[in-house]
């Protein structure tokens, strides 16, 4: 029993995120590799970045990233040789481009709304007249208020 | 036995909740008083029946019953009893029935607490709690029954998934749905409102503290999934931007804008029907949240049990609850005229700038989280979404929303002038410029990340303070201070709070360091002013798992200041490994230490990470749950329980 204990442990320790062997010698180049793996999604996790994630698929990601920039690519190029064998699923931070302009606007155009008609509620207010306030009372607060008084 | 009473119980509460959402309202509708009066009663016995069968669900954890199906899927008899209670809402049944609880719990609290609601007022709330009570006895009932028995019960169960099993996590749930639903209370308040066709100022201040304690718990609930997150998870993060996260953070930013709007509705009567609109919508993201969680829609960290059946249920409810409470609005809304005269620069227009900048940075966290499935089925485009997108679309709003907080939280009502407030916060700005520069003079070359973030949660804290002081009157009599109302205390701890966390997390992000290697036992190694030594590394035996424990020896400046003991776990029944990081909490930073794989030559990997104002994020939230807290205490919500006590359109004579 023990041994077989001994086996599954062995067969599900857990693997972490960069591995000390997959560090690269130069700390500018590794430093660059580090912030464009934060950016690119491990395939197989849910939401991890393949910086954070302990799959193989993360590792053999992160190594054939650091094989590109080792290779003398830009951030831009070693990101588009990624994307472009794995899809834009990989990009954490989609593109701007095509249908994802609505993505990346719906926040500031939202905003404008929101603040238009937030302004112009307040124009509103600041401009009615004070009668609004001392329109008087109804009927039925009116005896309310008697009755208070009365008390 | 206990579990068919518990699963009988459950179903006597669906039809107690069938028959209150319907009879008080008709009460309500013709002004029949014992109708209405039947909703009160017929609330606590609901809770109580609820309560009864919650409890039956537990005793089956508690004795570790392997004839129930959920039970065998979510224990084991060698778990630690804490997670065999925790493991009650640990699955998906057992956390629907926690969410009917806390419904019906809500209810009993109004039922019990109104007692200066006017009866028909009163009755309506309770009816359209109950009717929320409804959908989701339904849901329990027709798709995930948790006392569904086994023909054949095994020895022993499957276990909990062992990230679950954790002290933080097993209170994590309690607290998000006590906020989650506590919204519901909100709803159910603006459905009564709208139904009676009148809202004023004591509708606001009924309506305020229901949604005070939701936030509050809220805060909680989502400050301890982040910490959790933070010593679990292996490297230290405390905000994903997942899915699930998402879910309970807007209800989060909308419940703190229908807090900040009910304050006008309350105080002024004007932004009436934006409120009652707010009041619909957070509770209507509360619904989309379990959607998300439920239905598996969205994949994420934490969707452990999902079902499209199930999902096609919560969003039969979602549509039938906030369609339904739309199409009300639309109806009634014209029926709220707004009544304060104000100006534009002024206290009100203030809260107006904060309900903006929330509910768009809502809008701006929901568009992120739905796009990918949006963009999938619109555009056939399959991407994602993740923390750099966030990072970059919401900050912003935050950012904004510091700027001018102190300045709007000084404003006086009606009418205020700019240049006077800000004159009075100089003091604050100038402190707050003063931290921010010896931060940028102490770091070399780094981003200014750092200091503008540590100079925006300056500012609000120390406004917080000068505001609170400003309060002391012209002679500053501390005694003053002493009798300030709770709110007037709430507001500026609550603020506070905010402030240091946004200070805490512009400090961790930007100052965090990182270290990874192979350590060898016995040979010291320097990360930032540390000094670590792997002493030795052994084999342990927990109660329902084996750990792989290291001892490292910290020192600092040449003394040794302690021991950190990492861990990896392997829980054998789940079969599944996890990481204990180990954690030296200390006021400016914390030393966070994990242990991984042996290498080939006999050394350890081991990741260090120095996390500068980590303990902050979290001390920031208790501030702002304690400012809540305050302000719930505050005396004027029980004066004014009997304000309106006789309803304007008398009671008929008995």
């Amino acid at each position: 029993m023990k041994r077989l204990v001994l086996i599954l442990m062995m067969l599900a320790t857990p693997m972490f995120a960069v591995q000390p062997d997959e560090v690269l010698d130069d700390p500018v180049l590794e430093q660059r590799a580090r912030d464009l793996s934060t950016g690119l999604r491990c395939l197989v996790c849910r939401n991890e970045s393949i910086d954070e994630s302990n799959a193989d698929l993360a590792r053999d990601l992160r190594l054939l990233l650091r094989e590109r920039l080792v290779a003398g690519d830009t951030d831009e190029q070693a990101i588009a040789f990624i994307v472009d064998r794995y899809g834009e699923y990989v990009l954490l931070k989609p593109t701007t481009s095509g249908s994802n302009v609505f993505l990346w606007l719906a926040g500031p155009i939202m905003l404008l709304i929101a603040a238009g008609v937030g302004l112009n509620f307040l124009r509103n207010r600041a401009r009615a007249h004070a009668s609004v306030e001392t329109k008087g009372l109804s009927a039925a607060e009116k005896e309310r208020l008697r009755q208070i008084l009365e008390d | 036995m206990i579990t068919e009473l518990g699963h009988f119980a459950l179903i006597l509460a669906f039809f107690v909740a069938i028959v209150q959402s319907v009879v008080p309202l008709i009460g309500a509708a013709k002004n029949w008083t014992g109708w209405m009066a039947f909703a009160e009663p017929a609330a606590i016995v609901q809770f109580l029946l609820t309560a009864f069968s919650f409890g039956a669900l537990m005793w089956a954890f508690i004795a570790s019953d392997f004839s129930l199906r959920i039970v065998v899927e979510n224990s084991h008899s060698a778990k630690p009893m804490l997670y065999k209670i925790s493991g009650t809402w640990g699955n998906h049944e057992g956390s629907m029935l926690l969410w009917v609880l806390i419904v019906t719990l809500f209810g009993a609290m109004a039922a019990f607490f109104g007692g200066g609601l006017p009866p028909s007022l009163k009755a309506r709330v309770l009816s359209v709690q109950s009717a929320i009570g409804v959908a989701f006895f339904a849901f329990i009932l027709f798709t995930s029954n948790p006392f569904d028995r086994l023909a054949i019960a095994p020895f022993d169960g499957r276990d909990l998934n062992p990230l679950l099993q954790d002290p933080g996590l097993a209170f994590h749930p309690p607290f998000l749905y006590l906020g989650y639903v506590g919204l519901s209370m909100a709803f159910s308040f603006a459905i009564a409102a709208l139904i009676e066709g009148r809202i004023d100022a004591a509708w606001g201040r009924w309506v305020r503290p229901w949604t005070l304690a939701a936030w509050v718990f809220l805060t909680i609930g989502i400050a301890l999934g982040s910490w959790w997150a933070y010593y679990e998870l292996g490297w230290g993060g405390f905000w994903f931007w997942d899915p699930v996260e998402n879910a309970s953070f807007m209800p989060w930013l909308l419940a703190a804008a229908l807090l900040h709007s009910a304050i006008v509705v309350e105080k002024r009567e004007a932004l009436k029907s934006w409120t009652i609109l707010l009041a619909i919508i957070a509770f209507g993201f509360s619904l989309i949240g379990t959607f998300i969680v439920r239905s598996g829609l969205l994949t994420s960290v934490h969707a452990f049990a999902n079902d499209p059946e199930r999902g096609v249920f919560i969003l039969f409810i979602l549509v039938i609850f906030i369609g339904g409470a739309l199409t009300l609005f639309a109806a009634r809304a014209q029926a709220m005229e707004a009544k304060g005269v104000f100006g534009m620069v002024s206290r009100e227009s203030a809260l107006i700038v904060n309900n903006v900048l929330l509910a768009v940075s809502c809008f701006v966290v929901f568009v992120g989280t739905m796009w990918p499935m949006v963009a999938e089925m619109m555009f056939d485009r399959k991407l994602s979404v993740g923390a750099p997108f966030f990072n970059a679309a919401f900050s912003p709003f935050m950012v904004v929303l510091g700027l001018v907080l102190p300045i709007g939280a000084m404003l006086p009502w009606k009418r205020g002038r700019i240049g006077k407030t800000v004159w009075s916060l100089r003091y604050a700005f100038g402190l707050a410029l003063a931290v921010s520069l010896l931060v940028w003079a102490m770091q070399t070359g780094r981003s200014a990340l750092g200091p503008v973030g540590l100079f925006l949660g300056a500012w609000i804290a120390f406004g917080a303070v000068v505001d609170i002081w400003s309060r002391t009157g012209r002679n500053g009599s501390l005694k003053r201070l002493f009798r300030l109302p709770g709110a007037d205390w709430g507001k500026a701890v609550a603020h506070t709070g905010l402030g240091v966390t946004i200070f805490a997390i512009a400090g961790l992000t930007a100052w965090e360091a990182e270290d990874i290697r192979v350590a060898q036992p016995n040979q010291p190694f320097d990360v930032g002013q540390f000094t670590l030594t792997l002493q030795d590394v052994r084999q342990v035996e927990g109660p329902n798992y084996f750990s792989t424990t290291a001892d490292v020896l910290i020192a600092k400046n040449g003394q040794p200041i302690g021991t950190l003991h990492p861990e990896k776990r392997d829980y054998p029944v789940a079969r599944m490994p996890t990481t204990e990081a180990a954690i030296d909490y200390r006021f400016l930073g914390d030393l966070y230490v994990v242990i991984g794989d042996q290498q080939a030559d006999g050394g350890w990997v081991m990741r260090t990470y120095i996390k500068p104002l980590a303990n902050w994020i979290w001390a920031g939230c208790i501030l702002m749950a304690l400012g809540g807290v305050l302000s719930l205490c505050d005396r004027r919500f029980r004066v004014a329980a009997g304000a309106r006590k006789t309803p304007v359109g008398g009671v008929p004579a008995e």
